[in-house]
C-alpha cells in the first residue's frame, strides 16, 4: 500500500498553490476544455500558435491539486515547444502514468515525473491526464 | 449492544491502512457488511434456483426468497406481497419510472423531484419525462438543504419523487405532508430511502408513501440487491417493466399473459445470494437494537460536525443526520480524500451522484464523512488528526 502523500510531492503543491500561466488568453488561436463527468472537475487549456510555435500557453480549472499542477506545468513545456513536440509529449506522459509504479520515468518527462505517484492511484490518474487530454484535443487540429 | 460488541461483527474493520487502524467514514456510498451477511451469502451460494426446480436444493432457495420477503415487509410495515426484489434502489426508481410512467405519464402531466435527489431519482424521470411528454419539475431548497413545500408547486402534478434522507446535507424530508399534498392533487408519492434505511425506523404506513426504494448494501446486506415497495394496488395496477422467465402467466408466440405482483416485476433468476444477504442484515439490525445504534450514530454525527468546522471546514446545508459534506478553503475534496487515505481515514469526495445539489450550493464537488452501526469517538479523532495533517500538505 503506498501511502498517498507519494501523490504531493512538493513541485505539485507548488504549482497548484502558484500556479504558471493560469488565467484567460484572449488572443488563443487554439484552446480546448475537457472534464471527467465522475467529479465534475473542468480543465481549460488555450495557445497562441505562430508558424508553427506555440509562443503563449495558460489555462483555467476547476480540480484538485494534480490537475491544476498538471495543467500548469503543461502550460511551462508547450511555451516555445510546437504543437507536434507537445503532443508527443502528451502521450509520453499518459503512458508514464499508467505505467508499472517501479518503472523509470522517459528522460524526456523532466519535471512531469514527479506525477509518478499517481501510478499507484487509479482513481486520480484522470487528475493528471486531464490537461494533457485537453492540451491534445486542442493542438491536433494545427 | 455496546460498541465494541458490534464492531467485532465486521471483518472489513481488521482492515490496515497506511499503518493506521480503517476509520470508516464511507457507509453511505456502502455499507461494511458483517459476517452474519456473509455466512448467509455463502450458504445460499449452496442453494439451487427458487420458484423452478420441485426438488429440495430449489425448494430451500424459494424458503429463502420468502423468508426475505417475510422479513422486509416487518422491516418496513409493509405486506410481503408489496415487496418487489430487485438489483438496488436504482433499479427500483427506473422500474416505477417505467412501468408506471408508460401507462400514467401524458403530455402536459407533471413529475416534482427537487433539487437535492441523487442522479438515481433525477435520471429515471428525466427519461420518462422526455419520452412521454411530461414536464419534470425540481422543487428548490433552501440554504439548510431542506426542501421548501411551501414554495412546491403541485398543479398538475401525477409523481412527486424524493429522497428521505438525502445523501450529501443529510437531511430527512417532511414525507408525511408531502404525501398529504401529492395525494391532495391525485399525485403519487415515490420515496428513496436509500439514505434513510440504516439510519431512521421506516413506517411505509405511516409515512403514507406510495412507493418506497431501497438498496440492501446501505443496510450492511450486499450490493446487487434492492427492494421495491409498492403500496397494494399500486403494483398490480402497472404493466410489467421487463420480461422474462418468472413473470408470466402464459405464453403463446406472439402474445403472453403476466402474473400479478410482485413476481410480475422479477422477471429472471431472483437473485438469491444477495437476497439472503439482505435477510440476513435486516437480522442482523434486529440483534444490534437499533434504537442504541441510531443514538450513538447521532452522537458521533454531532462529534464530526464539531471536528470539520474545528478544522476550519464549511458543512454544506444543516445535517440531520447520517452524512455531512463540507468544503476545505483551497484544497480540493479529491486532495483532503486522498491524504486522509493517508491517516487510514476513508471519506469520499466528488459530486455524490447529486450535481445539481452541488450547483445550488456553487460548488462542483465536497468531501463527505458518513456514520454506520460502527462509528465511534476513535473515527472522529483519526478525522481531525488528518485535517490537521492535509493542513500540513497545503498551509
Amino acid at each position: 500500500m503506498t501511502d498517498p502523500r507519494a501523490l504531493y510531492h512538493e513541485t505539485i503543491v507548488d504549482h497548484d498553490r502558484n500556479p504558471r500561466n493560469e488565467g484567460p488568453l484572449p488572443n488563443a488561436t487554439h484552446e480546448a476544455t475537457v472534464d471527467n463527468p465522475l467529479c465534475g472537475d473542468v480543465v481549460t487549456m488555450r495557445f497562441v500558435v505562430e508558424q508553427g510555435v506555440i509562443i503563449a500557453a495558460a489555462f483555467e480549472a476547476r480540480g484538485c491539486a494534480l490537475s491544476r499542477a498538471s495543467a500548469s506545468i503543461a502550460t511551462t513545456h508547450a511555451i516555445g515547444s510546437t504543437p507536434d513536440l507537445i503532443t508527443a509529449l502528451a502521450s509520453t506522459f499518459d503512458e508514464f502514468v499508467r505505467s508499472s509504479p517501479d518503472a523509470q520515468a522517459p528522460a524526456i518527462l523532466g519535471d512531469l515525473e514527479v506525477f509518478g505517484g499517481v501510478r499507484a492511484f487509479k482513481s486520480r490518474r484522470t487528475c493528471a491526464c486531464l490537461p494533457f487530454q485537453a492540451l491534445t484535443n486542442a493542438l491536433r487540429s494545427s | 449492544v455496546e460498541l465494541a460488541a458490534r464492531r467485532r461483527d465486521f471483518p472489513a474493520l481488521a482492515t490496515v491502512v497506511n499503518g493506521h487502524r480503517l476509520a470508516y467514514l464511507d457507509s453511505a456510498a456502502t455499507a461494511l457488511r458483517p459476517q452474519a451477511v456473509i455466512a448467509a451469502m455463502t450458504s445460499a451460494a449452496t442453494l439451487g434456483s427458487p420458484y423452478r426446480g420441485v426438488y429440495a436444493l430449489a425448494e430451500a432457495a424459494t424458503s429463502v426468497v420468502e423468508r426475505t420477503r417475510e422479513e422486509v415487509a416487518r422491516f418496513i410495515n409493509g405486506s410481503p406481497g408489496e415487496i418487489v426484489f430487485t438489483s438496488g434502489a436504482t433499479a427500483s426508481i427506473n422500474l416505477v419510472a417505467q412501468a408506471w410512467g408508460r401507462a400514467n405519464l401524458n403530455r402536459g402531466d407533471v413529475v416534482i423531484a427537487t433539487e437535492l435527489e441523487h442522479h438515481s431519482n433525477l435520471t429515471p424521470w428525466q427519461m420518462i419525462c422526455a419520452e412521454r411528454g411530461a414536464e419534470l419539475r425540481l422543487a428548490p431548497i433552501d440554504d439548510n438543504g431542506r426542501v421548501v413545500i411551501d414554495r412546491l408547486d403541485f398543479t398538475r402534478a401525477k409523481m412527486v419523487a424524493i429522497a428521505h434522507v438525502s445523501n450529501v446535507v443529510g437531511t430527512v424530508a417532511p414525507i408525511a405532508e408531502l404525501a398529504r399534498r401529492a395525494h391532495a392533487v391525485g399525485a403519487l408519492l415515490l420515496v428513496d430511502g436509500a439514505q434513510a434505511v440504516a439510519h431512521l425506523p421506516v413506517d411505509v404506513d405511516a409515512l403514507d408513501c406510495d412507493f418506497y426504494a431501497f438498496s440492501a448494501h446501505k443496510l450492511y446486506g450486499p450490493t446487487g440487491t434492492g427492494v421495491l415497495w409498492g403500496r397494494a394496488g399500486h403494483l398490480d395496477a402497472m404493466p410489467p417493466w421487463q420480461g422474462g422467465g418468472g413473470m408470466i402467466r402464459s405464453v403463446g408466440p406472439t402474445s403472453s399473459t403476466y402474473r400479478e405482483a410482485p413476481a410480475r416485476f422479477e422477471a429472471g433468476t431472483p437473485n438469491v445470494i444477495g437476497i439472503a444477504g439482505l435477510g440476513a442484515a435486516i437480522e442482523h439490525t434486529q440483534t444490534m437494537e437499533m434504537r442504541t445504534v441510531h443514538s450513538d450514530e447521532a452522537r458521533a454525527h454531532r462529534a464530526l460536525l464539531a471536528v470539520i468546522r474545528a478544522a476550519g471546514g464549511r458543512v454544506i446545508g444543516a445535517p440531520e443526520l447520517a452524512v455531512i459534506a463540507f468544503e476545505m478553503p483551497r484544497v480540493h475534496p479529491h486532495d483532503i480524500a486522498s491524504l486522509a487515505d493517508g491517516e487510514g481515514v476513508a471519506l469520499r469526495s466528488g459530486h455524490h451522484c447529486a450535481a445539481p445539489l452541488h450547483h445550488r450550493f456553487g460548488l462542483a464537488a465536497s468531501a463527505r464523512v458518513s456514520v454506520g452501526c460502527y462509528t465511534g469517538d476513535d473515527d472522529v479523532a483519526q478525522l481531525a488528526v488528518a485535517l490537521a495533517k492535509i493542513r500540513d500538505v497545503f498551509p
